[in-house]
């Protein structure tokens, strides 16, 4: 396979990025839905005004 | 009380769940299933093309699809809070843009990284296309600067509504780019529209698009639930400061 650094790179820097971000993602919900109440914590069972 | 530790929900497992297997399949196709471009030059017989630095658009259109579909989500979601003015509109706005700019950089990298072994070069400031893509993710690099300085969500939700709504008019400018100013860029015209691919390498494309569209959908889903717990808690530290100061006022 000819260009296998380059495909490496691309596929596996792009990989990471997206991973890395999801975790953070699942970690400061983590964090956050220990911190409010159930009632707030999804918009679909939270007060009508701010429900869109 | 306190709410379940996670923010997954059992539909977005399934998203999550069906993004990866996706994922792995689109891999396999993109990197042992399909041809690497290899053509024959007419006259002298001579090899040419992107040989399997191709397999890289397999992953660079998607992100370009899904970066487009993000930043027009964040513009509607901001005209919608323009017009509602409610936080869940402005919280999709934001999911999204921030989503879409992770997506740009992602069109960026990979971009480059192809465009070294097919173009010979890394970047090219001279290209058009290249530099409005470059310029759309500096707008929404500073979209999201413009709403984390602001203290108050609240505050940051109009001025960014208003800057999303502008940064969204860059997307028709690259993707005519390569038609209004064509010999400013390094770039081909439409790949897609014109049918240019078939078979095998069209089929994998269009897998690409789709996983990407799964991987967006659940990034801009839990970004969308982890702002409204931001808001949540911020409404909740206000309330809070209220109450401690009437209780103060009252004991004084």
């Amino acid at each position: 396979m000819t260009h296998l650094g380059y495909l490496l790179a691309g596929w596996g820097l792009s990989s990471f990025i997206v991973l890395l971000y999801a975790f953070r993602l699942i970690k400061r919900g983590a964090q956050l839905s220990k911190r409010v109440p159930s009632e707030h914590a999804r918009w679909i069972s939270s007060p009508k005004q701010n429900s869109g | 009380m306190t709410s379940s530790i996670t923010t997954a929900s059992k539909g977005s497992k399934i998203l999550g769940l069906t993004s990866l297997v996706g994922f792995v399949v689109l891999v396999l196709l993109a990197f042992f299933v399909t041809d690497p471009d290899i053509r024959f030059h007419p006259e002298t017989g001579e090899e040419f093309g992107q040989f399997d630095a191709v397999r890289l658009l397999y992953l660079h259109v998607p992100l370009i699809a899904v970066t487009y579909l993000a930043f027009v989500v964040c513009a509607i979601a901001s005209a919608g809070y323009l017009v509602k003015r409610t936080f869940w509109w402005d919280s999709m706005a934001h999911a999204a843009g921030e989503v879409g700019t992770l997506t740009c950089a992602l069109v960026l990298i990979t971009g480059s990284i192809w465009g070294r072994p097919v173009w010979n070069t890394w970047w090219e400031w001279g290209d058009v296309r290249v530099m409005s893509t470059l310029i759309l993710f500096l707008l929404f690099l500073g979209y999201l600067a413009l709403r984390g300085a602001f203290v108050s969500p609240q505050r940051a939700a109009r001025p960014a509504a208003i800057v999303a709504l502008i940064a969204v008019l860059d997307i028709p400018l690259i993707n005519r780019s390569v038609e209004w100013w064509e010999n400013r860029t390094l770039h081909q015209k439409s790949t897609l529209s014109e049918l240019k691919i078939e078979d095998l390498t069209l089929f994998t494309l269009m897998l690409g698009i789709l996983v990407a569209l799964l991987v967006m959908s659940w990034l801009i889903l839990h970004r969308f639930r982890v702002a409204w717990l931001e808001h949540a808690e911020f409404e909740q530290g206000i309330k809070t400061a209220i109450e401690e100061r009437r209780q103060i006022d009252n004991e004084d």
